[in-house]
């Protein structure tokens, strides 16, 4: 089994290997083969371990394999080793399964682009990162996962390296996370000050005892920023929308199955830390909250399909962080695992709608796709469906409803967050609907190319459809005669809801907040599907007010605008303010007066020499005369 | 052993100095041998790993000179020597090969002179006896003041005077410090010396103490070098040929060598006292250096000022004083050399490609030439401290470090990395990713150019995943300059220290 778990990240690491050496010398079969081989094999990896974990779960819940030494020296230990558990078993199955399955489409969708290997390359390298990042048993190892994701989506937005907007937009990403970087980091260092150690199971061992509450606020508060900055939340949520400028499965990867869930999976990996500070984990849900709602609302405004669904994974993210901050851990899991088949699905299709209208991605531009993208169209409903949480028939209802029922009954929660939940529940129906209205009903506006139809389109789009709607059943709730299986799992680690009032959960306030939360989404879904049923709707354009409003959404709240002006125009007129270097010239002018008195005493054909003989003379009578002095 | 390890480079370098009169290609082809030469003696001293754990030196040679005055030939080297001993044979193999096909003129004189700085330098990490030490960091500088002067850019001679009044100054203000440090000891003991081991139980404390510590900070604080004092940086790493550049990386580690082997042990109490100051011009230089080099429009000087930076993280970790901030220095000063050397070579690469270093000429070039893209791109994040890269491994023990004595100076290097992150990404953007503006034809990497690079690669590589072996060889000297700085006095060596990593 260590032996497995150890391979379970090195196999895509030889992918990557293998790609960044030699991969311009294959073809593209060959790359494709061993780009989606790696992956399928760490796939299979998986399922052997979850299998063996399932059958005989290892003692302590946690199957701990090292593979080297990385550093040891005055106290610090690191190491390259992985710990499984129930957590990092859930989200390496995310990472493998649905990274395999985008990378099978991508082997296909991706066929002509001229760096075939290269993207292939920076594919493996991603899961690689991502699973070292959930695998980490220490938080040294987890931050080179961590850092290694920034970097593949850095690479992989500008992937297009022609256009200078991709390069800023892929700039824009990793200086982003890279500011919450500093947060986790500084962190990391204080953790280590005050307990000793990095491993993380120790740390979760030794917080409550050996911090104060205080340190602890201060810790977790600069830890969160990490994850804010990964996972896009308030305030750093402003590189996701523009990463964009990358292919079609890039977007999918970076919003499904890696990089994005890295914060939720750090905070829940850090739990007992949080748990310390609930004024911080009270922050952490009404930063998600609110940051929901305002990305369900900018979402609304997009004009660019692959925007709203930027948006949209800003927004479900939020409710995860929600879940996060009240204590919700498992649900919020959950929710991160079924949001992970419904966001490829949705991304995956988005590519397949774009690349037969020769990139076109402007929502006013398409319609009546329907009949001629038969399985993008199915494909889009079936994740469009589950980003709503339409009832009963989708898996995000049931995410979705344990984050509403952890919101409800947890002591943590409380009127302000549920609302903030229900209303982006409302907001996300309306734009879901409105997204599926423009692109495939109506009139068709442009005739589209015929879709990808190769077997590795079908079958990512298949598999992926039958995720985003049945994934719901790994945790079906009591209510509906569920056991709540991957909750009970995960239960193993993370705690339950802290309980309000000792009262337990009833099944009828359970099913209250199931049929409230039901008729929200149904609301929402109908009328966006409503007003776009028929395409795009003619309306008259927007008063002045309106207009302005919906341009404000449609920039994302300008934020951009307002950091813009506080911190990146000042950053450049100090760093230009610096060309040619003051100090430098500064030191000049000493040298300038030097010279001149130098050019008194010599001639300027040789000053040089003379100079520095004179130097030297100087120097070696100063010296003997104090000698002799004594 | 120890002057055999002096004797090569200076017999090699007045060899080719010598032979370049008669044939041309002569000189680096002997350059070459008498490095790899070099580089044998140093794994034969490196054999036994037995001895690594002792705070006694490895090797150690002692000839009196001037026994009136206590100046006696006095040679010593321990793990920390040898780390970087290594690291300066490796970058001047590197430079003689990068400068294979660059320089064309004179060749016997930029050998001879590329091989004296070597011998210059061994005899810096090698000396300990105080004035043989101030010897041979002169006998450092001269050779590079020469090299910017005659083989330099057209700015050469405004940068090789800048090099030469900036360092030259430093230099008299160590021999003043050198020499007062002499006087009072021989005041207090009656002693004349001016061997290290003598001097350290007897150096003086209190405000002389602080004066000559500032003495030896200045001279060293120079060559580093730390903001405000880096004014001849840029100038002589953008003017002077590229390849001696490649070993110049070294040159900026005897700073941070003579601060640990001397500065620190001397003085721990003044060290001590001034640690707050240390620290914030540590803090200065990250920031200033990263902030330079992100408006920066020129290659060398983007190179330059990230290397700046670097020695930030440098002097931060040495002001912390303690063991992690001291290993981190150590590794720094290895990764910063293996990186400025490797975009110094790389440039060397990029202007016989495309006939310019300017941001605004460059661009796109991933197009053309995907092997030189991917090492520009591979150093770009070694430089911003990516981890599994060597760097980052510097960085994060510094950090560590720091923050056992000052949270504060921690939580703002750390800003540094976004900075650095800044520029580095502005680096690839600009010259390997974007439209393609380079107008001449590209060719990719040859196969000794991807030999050279590719070895900066895999070093960065290994000590980015495997420090343990530099950590291990420095471990013992360090851990007694820690100890020495917690206690504020001089501590003795202790044998067979139970430290030993396994």
């Amino acid at each position: 089994m260590k032996a497995l778990l150890l391979a379970l990240p090195l196999l895509p690491a030889l992918g990557f290997v293998v790609l960044a050496l030699f991969g311009g010398s294959l073809s593209r079969r060959a790359v494709a083969a061993l780009g989606c081989g790696v992956v399928a094999g760490a796939a299979l990896l998986w399922t052997v371990l979850a299998v063996g974990y399932g059958v005989a779960p290892p003692p302590g819940e946690a199957l701990r394999a090292n593979l080297a030494l990385w550093l040891a020296v005055g106290g610090v230990q690191a190491a390259f080793s992985f710990t499984l558990d129930p957590l990092s078993l859930v989200l390496s199955g995310v990472v493998t399964l649905v990274g395999f399955f985008i990378h099978l489409h991508a082997a296909e969708t991706m066929r002509s682009e001229a760096g075939y290997s290269r993207f292939f390359a920076y594919f493996n390298l991603f899961i690689t990162c991502m699973l070292v990042l959930v695998l980490a048993d220490n938080l040294l190892l987890l931050f080179l996962g961590w850092e290694g994701v920034g970097l593949c989506s850095y690479l992989l937005i500008g992937f297009w390296y022609e256009k200078n907007e991709n390069g800023r937009a892929a700039t824009k990403a990793f200086l982003v996370t890279r500011l919450g970087d500093v947060g986790l980091l500084v962190g990391m260092l204080w953790l280590f000050a005050v307990c000793g150690t990095l491993d993380i199971a120790a740390l979760n061992q030794v917080a409550p005892e050996s911090l104060t509450a205080g340190t602890a606020t201060m810790i977790a508060l600069l830890i969160f920023l990490g994850a804010a900055g990964k996972s896009a939340q308030l305030p750093f949520q402003v590189w996701l929308p523009d990463a964009m400028a990358g292919p079609s499965p890039v977007s999918a990867l970076i919003h499904a199955a890696t990089m994005v869930t890295a914060g939720v999976y750090l905070l829940a990996r850090l739990h007992p830390l949080f748990l310390l500070a609930p004024e911080v984990l009270g922050l952490v849900a009404l930063l998600g909250g609110a940051g929901a709602l305002l990305a369900a609302l900018a979402a609304a405004a997009q004009r660019d399909l692959k925007r709203v669904l930027a948006y949209s994974t800003v927004s479900q993210l939020g409710l995860m962080f929600v879940a996060l901050g009240v204590g919700a851990w498992r649900a919020a899991i959950f929710h991160l695992v079924v949001h992970a088949f419904f966001k490829a699905l949705l991304f995956l299709a988005a590519g397949v709608v774009s690349d037969s209208l020769h990139h076109e991605l402007n929502l006013l531009r398409m319609g009546g796709l329907r009949r001629r993208l038969p399985a993008a169209h199915l494909s889009f409903l079936a994740g469009a469906a589950s980003l709503t949480a339409l009832p009963l028939i989708t898996a995000g209802f049931y995410s979705k409803d344990a984050i509403l029922w952890g919101i409800w009954a947890s002591s943590q929660g409380g009127l302000l967050l549920l609302g903030l939940a229900l209303a982006t529940s409302l907001i996300t129906g309306w734009y879901s609907f409105r997204a599926y209205g423009l692109v495939f009903l109506g009139p068709a506006q442009r005739e589209p190319h015929d879709e990808h139809d190769g077997v590795p389109v079908r079958l990512s789009l298949t598999v992926l459809s039958l995720g985003a709607l049945a994934s719901g059943l790994l945790s079906l709730p009591h209510l509906f005669g569920g056991s709540q299986w991957l909750e009970t799992f995960l239960g193993r680690l993370l705690p339950g809801l802290p309980a309000s009032s000792g009262a337990l959960p009833s099944l009828t306030a359970e099913a209250a907040v199931t049929v409230g939360a039901s008729l929200v989404a149904l609301l929402g879904a109908g009328l966006g599907w409503w007003r776009y049923r028929a395409g795009r709707p003619a309306t008259p354009p927007l008063s002045g007010l309106g207009e302005q409003l919906r341009r404000v959404l449609e920039s994302g709240w300008g934020f951009d605008w307002v950091y813009a002006r506080l911190f990146v125009r000042p950053f450049w007129g100090t760093a230009r303010r610096l060309q040619p270097d003051p100090v430098e010239q500064g030191g000049d002018l000493a040298a300038r007066l030097s010279l001149a008195t130098a050019r008194v005493v010599t001639s300027p054909e040789t000053g040089g020499l003379r100079l520095l003989l004179l130097g030297l003379l100087i120097g070696a009578l100063l010296g003997v005369s104090i000698l002799l002095g004594r | 052993m120890l002057t055999l390890l002096l004797l090569v480079p200076a017999a090699g370098g007045l060899a080719a100095w010598l032979v370049g009169r008669r044939a041309a290609d002569a000189p680096r082809k002997l350059a070459l041998l008498t490095l790899l030469v070099q580089l044998g003696l140093l794994l034969l001293v490196g054999q036994e790993p037995a001895r690594f754990g002792t705070e006694s030196p490895l090797l150690e040679q002692q000839h009196p000179w001037i026994p009136s005055l206590g100046i006696s030939y006095h040679l010593a080297l321990d793990g920390l020597g040898l780390v970087l001993l290594s690291l300066t044979v490796f970058l001047a193999l590197a430079a003689v090969l990068t400068a294979w096909r660059e320089i064309r003129e004179r060749e016997g004189g930029f050998y001879g002179l590329l091989l004296l700085l070597v011998c210059g330098l061994t005899g810096v990490f090698l000396a300990v006896d105080l004035v043989l030490f101030y010897l041979f960091w002169e006998v450092m500088l001269l050779p590079k003041f020469f090299l910017l002067r005659y083989w330099g850019g057209p700015g050469r001679v405004r940068a090789a005077w800048r090099f030469l009044l900036y360092t030259f100054g430093g230099g008299l203000v160590l021999l003043l410090a050198i020499l007062g440090l002499h006087l009072a000891v021989r005041q207090t003991t009656g002693v004349a010396t001016f061997d290290l081991p003598a001097l350290l139980p007897a150096a003086p404390g209190g405000e002389l103490g602080l004066v000559l510590f500032a003495g030896f900070f200045l001279g060293f604080a120079v060559k580093l070098p730390v903001f405000p004092l880096h004014g001849w940086l840029a100038d002589a790493h953008a003017e002077a040929p590229l390849a001696s550049v490649v070993l110049g990386g070294a040159m900026l580690k005897a700073g941070g060598f003579g601060l640990i082997r001397f500065a620190l042990p001397l003085f721990p109490a003044a060290a001590l006292h001034l640690q707050p100051l240390v620290l914030g011009l540590g803090v200065a230089t990250i920031l200033y250096g990263g902030l330079l080099a992100c408006a920066a429009t020129d290659l060398r000087r983007i190179a330059a000022y990230a290397s700046l930076a670097g020695m930030g993280f440098v002097l931060l970790g040495i002001g912390a004083g303690n063991e992690l901030g001291l290993q981190g220095a150590v590794v720094g000063m290895v990764a910063h050399g293996l990186i400025a050397g490797a975009l110094f070579a790389l440039w060397v690469v990029l202007r016989a490609q495309t006939g310019t270093l300017a941001l605004d000429g460059l661009g796109g070039l991933w197009h053309r030439a995907p092997r030189l893209s991917g090492f520009t791109l591979f150093f770009a994040l070694a430089a911003l401290g990516l981890p599994g890269l060597a760097g980052f491994v510097g960085e994060f023990l510094v950090l560590l470090g720091t923050f056992r004595v000052s949270p504060a100076a921690a939580a703002l290097a750390v800003g540094g990395l976004v900075i650095s992150a800044v520029f580095a990404l502005r680096l690839v953007q600009r010259t390997v990713h974007g439209p393609l503006r380079v107008t001449r034809p590209v060719t990719d990497l040859a196969w000794p150019e991807r030999v050279v690079l590719g070895l900066f690669a895999l070093l960065l590589l290994l000590f980015g995943l495997h420090p343990q072996p530099l950590l291990d060889a420095s471990q013992a000297p360090l851990a007694q300059v820690a100890r020495t700085l917690a206690a504020g006095e001089p501590q003795p060596p202790v044998e067979d220290h139970p430290e030993v990593a396994p």
